[in-house]
């Protein structure tokens, strides 16, 4: 679609929105509907729609695959780690008034939000990535 | 009007079309196709368990006293991402098969496996 | 009204299953599926489970469509019409799909507030939640904190299935790709 000018009018209009309302979702998921997983989808969704409108090196350039693959085990390790914290300062596993032992609704919040963050860095990394690994293939025959 | 159990029966019809894809479809990828018209079944059978007549969304606000149960939309919400990343893994073995065999259909691919041993 | 409508978008849903079912050409049928998802997720939206909606909508019409087309530029977009009548299949699923409705007569009606999914743990959550959490989507609050160990294996079998396909499809970089 490279040649074809209005997809990239349209998607230089579309994705600067569509990464904002990832973002939003992300950080919104407490008070309305959303969440890291719709998160993650949606920002995914947009890396999809610049690779397929720029073509998959432009994509490359800008989400590199090495930082990715890197995110992929972040966002559990992010998770994992907020109950580990928690196992360590003397509470159970992801019991996150650890956080904050003084208020608990405080402690759960600031849980909440790393979890959620966690979970949205692993899902926009891993769908990007499967879709990479699907593009970046050649058709052998 | 009620719906009484029209729901769960409707979820029924569906999930015995995506299993009759996937019994008797050869072509992997239609195979795949039907497993997830199946996994819409199951979504919707549990969404429909959790609604509660006069609720709504499980958002708190001022006002509200019914609201529909959360528990079943945690558990899909999940199951939704998750479905998608086995289908994806599933996607990428039906490519890896289409390139060792040159074919995505079943019953071909058997026939191969026949005439090499 | 939400009746009706739920009523008719499920008959949508089974008329288009069917055809994707029975369609040969299966670059439609992948495009059927994002508007079999989409359908899913407007009754997903009636029946109050707007954060499921939210995820089905991005999920379904978005990324697996994607991904769908992705495999079958790689492979085949016609699938190899089978000569057999597939009575036996039929059988099965006949077997089974009357056994299963059989199981749903002892379901509660739709909507019933006094159903056993209801008298469980919900009610907690949807009483104390606020307070306990200070935040007001009940589902955030249940996916994230109460149910947080179940959400952590959710979260690494992605991970898992993530890495499966990065090791069958190989490496998504290259070293010309750095340069």
């Amino acid at each position: 679609m490279k040649h074809q000018s209005i997809p990239r009018v349209v998607g230089k209009w579309l994705i600067p929105p569509i990464l904002l309302f990832a973002l939003y979702v992300q950080f919104h998921g407490d008070f309305g509907p959303g969440g890291g997983f719709q998160a993650g989808v949606i920002f995914a969704a947009a890396v999809v729609l610049y690779a397929l409108i720029f073509g998959l090196q432009a994509a490359k350039q800008i989400v590199k695959p090495r930082i990715i693959e890197t995110l992929v085990a972040l966002g559990v390790l992010l998770y994992a780690g907020t109950g580990l914290i928690s196992l360590f300062l003397g509470y159970n596993f992801l019991d996150y008034t650890a956080l904050d032992p003084d208020s608990a609704p405080h402690g759960q919040h600031l849980g909440i939000f790393l979890v959620e963050l966690g979970v949205g860095i692993t899902v926009a990394a891993v769908m990007i990535a499967i879709f990479f690994a699907f593009a970046g293939r050649r058709r052998l025959r | 009007m009620t719906v009484g159990l029209l729901n769960d029966w409707a979820c029924m019809v569906l999930m015995m079309i995506g299993l009759y894809t996937v019994i008797a479809r050869p072509n992997l990828v239609k195979k795949l196709i039907g497993l997830s018209i199946f996994q819409v079944s199951v979504f919707l059978l549990y969404i429909s368990m959790g609604k509660v007549s006069g609720g709504t969304a499980p958002i708190l606000s001022e006002g509200i006293e019914v609201y529909s149960n959360p528990l079943p939309h945690v558990l899909i919400l999940t199951a939704i991402v998750v479905g998608i990343a086995t289908l994806s893994l599933g996607l990428a073995l039906v490519v890896r098969i289409g390139e060792a065999y040159d074919t995505i259909e079943e019953d071909e691919i058997i026939e191969r496996d026949l005439v090499n041993d | 009204m939400t009746e009706i409508a739920d009523i008719v978008l499920l008959i949508l849903m089974i008329v288009l299953a069917v055809a994707i079912s029975r369609m040969h050409n299966l670059f439609m049928a992948a495009m059927m599926m994002g508007i079999f998802s989409f359908l899913s997720a407007i009754i997903f939206t009636l029946l109050d489970a707007v954060d499921v909606a939210f995820t089905e909508a991005a999920v379904g019409a978005g990324v697996s469509t994607v991904l769908l087309l992705g495999t079958l530029s790689l492979t085949t977009r016609e699938e190899k019409v089978a000569p057999k009548n597939n009575a036996l299949a039929l059988l099965v699923v006949l077997i089974t799909g009357s056994a299963l409705i059989y199981g749903t007569l002892d379901m509660p009606m739709f909507g019933d507030p006094n159903a056993p999914v209801h008298q469980h743990v919900a009610d907690r959550y949807i009483e104390k939640s606020g307070e306990e959490m200070g935040i007001p989507n009940i589902v955030t609050s249940v996916l994230a904190s109460y149910r947080g160990y179940d959400t952590l294996g959710e979260v690494t079998v992605i991970f898992t299935a993530g890495v499966g396909v990065i090791l069958l499809l190989g490496y998504i970089w290259r070293k010309e790709d750095e340069q």
